[in-house]
């Protein structure tokens, strides 16, 4: 791999820190953060970290089996929480039956590298609203592990524990093509616009104040019906989701600008230390041997507007 | 005008004219009155057999067709690519006899009614709702979940907009048949009043004339009296045996029928539920609630395991208020249902607890026929519960077909019977009156 020096003139775009910093990154042993470079979304991130006062405690990666990864290799089979309704992320092709996306292609890998078998993974269609109760409950229904966009914030890392990050995300609009707006407050100022009740997106709107009105939905996919049907006129959810839908509908588009940008992980109970730190390795490997990049470039990369499809946007900076 | 009054009430023959007029005025009025009744619950019969009945269970057709449309749309786009022909053709049906009872509904519906109303708001919507059903089944086959959230779109539609309006029309012309039975049974009061004034007054007259002239018989006013006899006799009978027939046609037809309806719409809602779960692919947990709301309404929360007699919900009631003959196959339908509900459990565990979505979705519906599975148990279900329909509808038809006619002749008879009254009692004192010339 190459190095490239930071450069510090103002005119630096983020994402070409975020590139030398994800390929620095990339390049240190078992996926660690170099430590030594500080790149803006990094700041961003830190400031975020510090303004909601948590930050996740990082363990580091290790290959060797402590005593929960035991427990469920004894157990002979590993449940792994997905989701089967995002499209390209996690989805049902109904006509195969089979659940593809970029999250289950990393669901598959943590599978096969834990257990050494693919076929002792379950992967389980999990709710967002039941994606804390499946990791804690204790009934024999639940779940070891969550792959599904779940996002490192501090409401989420009260009650569980994530991985290393895996994906950049952050709050994307999308319009139809026959709109006029141009960036992200063209087209939500005074607009009605849809988002899933209780997302991230919905939590900015709702600080922005800006919409007309907000329409909650259950699922971010139902926000494509009603702009479909003419009934909103703007939809703001992750941009892997907004990718997801541009996949599935050529007369939509992304508009310019972002808010909130966040990362997501794999979630697990906190108590579980060994099985973080197991993934943490699995995740590393997957970025190291290009499965990440394999992924991204089959699953998002085609969707993404052209400006934003230089995958080192999306690998969070360890 | 005063003296001549005092002279017709003072001289025996005036007083004689007098009882004639005012026992013709009687007569022709008892005759009237009760034709005038009678011929009122006639019509209103005529109402509970001819439109309010069959307007009802019109409205409960529609609202079930509607159901069983939404139902089957699911199940289609479940089986996806597999979907057999026999599936979407059952879904264009339900949507054209929708269609059908809904102009059928609205010709016979007055243009100001309520239920005019509801029809109006059904006609528009239909075709919302069918085209939403396109464009979901269009995604799916490009293989893309768009679809899905366009099926949960419609379905939400059927269940906030269409299904609630047939509700309220099924209200409605309930509202309007229970209204035409108690005017068709509601009892003649004035007309039995009035033929016992009558007779009365025969009576009194014949008494006075019989101590005047000591001749015991006047045939005229005799004739009179029993003219008016039959006809209050006709009155009674008639009265009586449509009230009878009725009551009964209520009892074992239109009311078993509305707890039969009220029933199959739950099964259907239910089955809904229990597809859109699987449409939904664990995205939300609210189809699982619907189905159990669904399962409450039709038998109770208690004991699943409890003879149905004894659980509360519209099944039993629908097999408590059944007749004799419609028993069994209601009793067939509570057995099904009984089959439906432990498969749904049983697809239910293989989702949640083993994980295994596809093997609960092939429990749940599967494009071959010979399998067991919730939507051949919910089938075997519906089709024991239109089976006791049947039975009902042809019991309250039995019952109820012939009465408005029995009615409409008892009040022809009536104003016949008034009228050959009148004019017997009139020949009757003529004859007394020429004595005096």
């Amino acid at each position: 791999m190459r190095s490239r020096t930071v450069r510090t003139r103002p005119a630096a775009a983020l994402a070409l820190l975020t590139a030398a910093a994800a390929v620095l990154g990339a390049g240190a042993p078992s996926g660690a953060a170099p430590g030594t470079t500080r790149t803006a979304q990094q700041a961003q991130q830190a400031l975020q970290e510090q303004k909601d006062g948590c930050k996740p405690v990082p363990v580091p990666p290790s290959a060797t089996d402590g005593p929960s990864v035991k427990a469920i290799k004894s157990k002979g089979v590993l449940v792994i929480g997905v989701d089967q309704n995002s499209y390209h992320w996690g989805a049902r092709n109904p006509n195969t039956g089979n659940l593809e996306g970029f999250d289950i292609d990393l669901a598959k890998r943590i599978g096969r590298d834990v257990m050494g078998d693919e076929k002792k993974v379950v992967l389980k269609p999990v709710a967002t609203a039941d994606r804390i109760p499946a990791l804690t409950s204790t009934d024999g229904s639940g779940v070891d592990l969550i792959v599904r966009t779940m996002t490192i914030n501090c409401d989420n890392l009260d009650k569980v524990a994530f991985s290393q990050p895996y994906f950049n995300i952050k709050q994307r609009v999308l319009v139809p093509h026959s709109s006029k707006a141009a960036n992200v407050d063209d087209a939500i100022t005074g607009k009605t616009v849809c988002a899933a009740s209780g997302s991230v997106a919905w939590k900015v709107l709702d600080a922005k104040r800006t919409a007309k009105r907000i329409v909650q939905v259950d699922n971010q996919l139902d926000c494509l019906v009603r702009m479909q049907l003419g009934q909103v006129d703007a939809t703001m959810t992750d941009d892997e989701l907004a990718a997801g839908q541009s996949a599935q509908d050529q007369t939509v588009r992304l508009v310019d600008g972002f808010e909130q940008p966040e990362t997501i992980g794999v979630a697990m109970r906190q108590d579980r230390t060994d099985l973080t730190a197991r993934v943490n390795q699995v995740i590393s490997d997957f970025y190291r041997d290009r499965g990440w990049e394999n992924s991204f470039e089959k699953w998002v990369q085609p969707y993404l507007p052209d400006g934003s499809k230089d995958p080192s946007l999306y690998w969070p900076v360890n | 005008m005063r003296a001549r009054l005092a002279q017709a009430t003072r001289t025996p023959p005036g007083r004689l004219r007098l009882a004639g007029a005012a026992l013709a005025v009687l007569t022709v009025a008892f005759g009237g009155l009760t034709a005038w009744q009678l011929e009122a619950r006639a019509q209103a019969a005529d109402r509970v057999v001819s439109y309010s009945q069959p307007l009802s269970q019109n409205a409960a057709d529609i609202h079930r067709r509607l159901a069983d449309a939404a139902t089957t749309a699911t199940t289609g786009f479940l089986l996806a690519g597999d979907e057999p022909k026999a599936v979407r053709d059952q879904y264009e049906q339900d949507l054209a006899t929708a269609a059908e009872l809904i102009s059928q509904a609205a010709a016979r519906t007055t243009a100001t009614s309520p239920a005019q109303q509801k029809l109006t708001e059904l006609n528009q919507q239909l075709p919302v709702y069918s085209g939403l059903v396109e464009t979901a089944r269009a995604n799916d086959r490009l293989g893309i979940p768009l679809g899905g959230a366009y099926l949960r779109y419609a379905s939400e539609k059927m269940q906030t907009d269409l299904l609630p309006a047939a509700l309220e029309l099924t209200r409605i012309e309930n509202e309007a048949l229970t209204r035409d039975y108690a005017d068709a049974e509601s009892f003649p009061w004035a007309a039995y009043g009035l033929a016992a004034v009558t007779l009365a007054a025969l009576v009194w007259v014949q008494v006075t004339l019989y101590r005047r002239t000591n001749r015991v018989f006047n045939i005229g006013l005799l004739g009179a009296t029993a003219a008016v006899l039959a006809g209050g006799l006709w009155l009674g009978v008639a009265g009586l045996t449509s009230g009878d027939a009725l009551r009964r046609s209520d009892r074992e037809g239109a009311a078993p029928l509305r707890a039969l309806d009220t029933a199959r719409v739950d099964v259907l809602q239910a089955r809904l539920a229990e597809n859109l779960h699987y449409v939904a692919r664990g995205s939300t947990g609210k189809y699982l609630k619907q189905w159990d709301a669904a399962t409450a309404s039709l038998v109770g929360q208690g004991d699943q395991q409890a003879p149905m007699e004894r659980r509360t919900g519209s099944l039993p009631q629908a097999l408590d208020l059944a007749p004799g003959a419609a028993a069994p196959a209601l009793r067939e339908a509570a057995k099904q249902y009984d089959v439906w509900h432990g498969l749904h459990d049983a697809a239910r565990d293989l989702e949640l607890k083993k994980s295994d979505y596809q093997a609960a979705l092939n429990a749940t519906v599967t494009a071959n026929g010979e399998q067991q599975t919730s939507d051949t148990a919910f089938k075997a279900t519906d089709k024991a519960l239109e089976q006791a329909a049947g039975i009902e509808q042809r019991r309250f038809e039995d019952a109820a077909g012939g009465t408005h006619n029995d009615l409409r002749n008892a009040a022809v008879a009536a104003a016949l019977l008034g009228v050959a009254a009148a004019a017997a009692a009139l020949l009757g004192l003529g004859r007394r009156l020429a004595e005096y010339r």
